[in-house]
């Protein structure tokens, strides 16, 4: 089979993926760690939970300063833009291809260059979780890291447990956004490629 | 609209609103009724005239000199906390020496010897949800009994002229201020601690250091969670540890089995269970505590999708490894 590759992940891009990833993983596992805290079965020991919580929370607040301002004036930015004519018929187009079309060996109905490395299934679910779920996630982390700052009552509901609920909901959606798109990456040109492409850069196309 | 009109509209709003205002008023006034005000009897207003002063006039009944004498806290008592207390009902001679009546006190006044709380609530079937006798044992072994003997007495804590029962139609966050209040006259003021022992009690923020968001925990939790060994019987815990004893792991309280279900929310959670499918739901109206407060519903719907999510993986792996197997077959 004849590959090309082309150059789709600059130094910056590759750099934040990295620390984006490593933070999100930490953050899960003592988030998990800590909603689910039992002091019969420890997985990581409360306090070491919160602190290893904040720190990366910090890090990952840090990242995501740097994507948002590379995205804003790189050409980067433009591929999480949701063009919303067309969008359902294109979501179904992509998802139908992922459910049956891949299957009988047809061909990706928006193969990845460099005007679009990624598809409307990709572009939508990248764009709704790195301007929504994310900055939310970031917002009501640093109101739990200063719960003073939180109104103490939200009709009647206290303020501190519906921020809690926000930031423990989206960052439910952030960790099955980080399954599914781990598990999407493994479709490629081999299991192992999309992997290989943020480390040096290159996208190996079919 | 004509004036007759708007005459026939306003009288069955009259009719509707001047009976439910006579039947508000019969309501609350009968609610008021229930509430028995107390109040001070002659003698008692007598004893007060002096001891709720910061200076009170002394006279010498054979000169005929009056002097002005400072009232010292101790003896001063506050009319209002009194009557709002426990023991607000009480003459002063219920408690105190009838010789009291006579003024300049006499001498022998001084040697009467103090109730205790035992002396009036011990063996009373009244007072049995109480447990003073529980109460009473469980102090014995205190590092208060402990440390300070004698010293150390039930008012030490519950002042007899003003301490009231902290029930559940209290706000969680009133009840964790007054009953830290206790504790703060003394480990929050030196003054008074320093009369009682030669260490260094108070200083409690430094002491407290190692615990994050230290003003919310003293805000939302009573000194007691931590500092005292829970007995299911009582109510309030009131054997009170070293401090070296003290609860210091976070997931004590940070769990769905949280201790402050059997100590701070006792109250409040065997009132009210858990009505929005939130574990300990209690607690959220008041304070959220990770760990404490997950939602039933919310849990089961996240362990679906997760799990749907990873079905679904699975069965599209399988497919694809189907599909390259008959590749390869061809």
């Amino acid at each position: 089979m004849q590959t090309n590759k082309l150059y789709l992940y600059p130094v910056w891009v590759r750099l934040w993926h990295v620390m984006n990833a490593l933070m999100c993983l930490i953050l899960i596992i003592s988030g998990v760690s800590m909603q689910y805290s039992n002091p019969e079965y420890p997985f990581i020991r409360f306090d070491l939970a919160v602190s290893m919580h904040n720190i990366s929370g910090i890090i990952l607040s840090a990242s995501y300063l740097m994507f948002f301002i590379g995205n804003r004036f790189t050409a980067n930015g433009k591929h999480y833009r949701i063009r919303i004519q067309g969008l359902i018929a294109s979501l179904i187009k992509q998802a139908r291809y992922y459910a049956f079309g891949i299957f009988k060996g047809e061909q990706p109905p928006y193969p990845v260059s460099t005007e679009m490395k990624f598809n409307p299934l990709q572009r939508f679910t990248y764009g709704l979780t790195m301007y929504l779920f994310v900055p939310l996630v970031l917002i009501t982390g640093w109101a739990l890291l200063f719960p003073e700052t939180i109104v103490t009552n939200f009709f009647g509901f206290g303020g501190i447990q519906a921020t809690s609920l926000l930031h423990v909901t989206a960052g439910f959606l952030i960790s099955l956004f980080l399954i599914i798109h781990v598990y999407f990456c493994t479709i490629g040109h081999s299991p192992s490629s999309n992997f290989k492409s943020m480390i040096d850069g290159y996208h190996e196309a079919h | 609209m004509t004036n007759k009109t708007v005459k026939r509209h306003r009288k069955p709003l009259a009719a509707f609103f001047v009976p439910v205002i006579l039947l508000l008023t019969i309501f609350s006034a009968s609610v008021a009724s229930d509430k028995k005000a107390k109040s001070l009897d002659d003698e008692s207003k007598q004893c007060l005239k002096c001891h709720s002063q910061v200076r009170y006039t002394l006279v010498d009944t054979t000169s005929g000199d009056s002097v002005k004498v400072k009232m010292y806290n101790e003896l001063k008592i506050d009319p209002v906390s009194y009557l709002n207390g426990t023991h607000g009902g009480f003459k002063c001679t219920d408690c105190h020496s009838s010789d009291y009546v006579n003024f300049p006190h006499p001498a022998s006044v001084k040697f009467e010897s103090k109730y205790t709380c035992l002396d009036c609530h011990g063996g009373d079937e009244q007072y049995a949800s109480f447990h003073f006798e529980t109460i009473d044992e469980e102090y014995a072994r205190s590092v208060h009994a402990d440390s300070l003997g004698d010293e150390f007495t039930c008012w030490s804590c519950h002042n007899p002229h003003s301490y009231r029962l902290t029930d559940k139609d209290n706000s969680i966050t009133n009840l964790v201020a007054y009953n830290n209040s206790m504790c703060l006259k003394c480990h929050g003021n030196s003054l008074i601690s320093s009369t009682l022992t030669d260490k260094d009690i108070t200083n409690l923020v430094n002491k407290h250091d190692w615990l994050p968001n230290q003003a919310l925990h003293f805000q939302k939790v009573r000194c007691i969670d931590c500092h005292a060994a829970q007995n299911d019987s009582l109510m309030v815990a009131h054997l009170i540890r070293p401090s070296s004893e003290a609860v210091k792991k976070c997931v004590e309280c940070h769990s769905t089995n949280s201790i402050l279900m059997s100590s701070l929310y006792k109250h409040a959670a065997r009132e009210k269970r858990n009505e929005l499918g939130f574990y300990n739901g209690v607690i959220t109206n008041e304070a959220y505590i990770i760990g404490a407060n997950r939602n039933y519903y919310l849990n089961v719907a996240s362990i679906a999708l997760f799990a749907l999510t990873l079905l679904g993986i699975g069965i599209h792996t399988l497919l694809r490894i189907l599909k390259n197997r008959s590749n390869a077959d061809k």
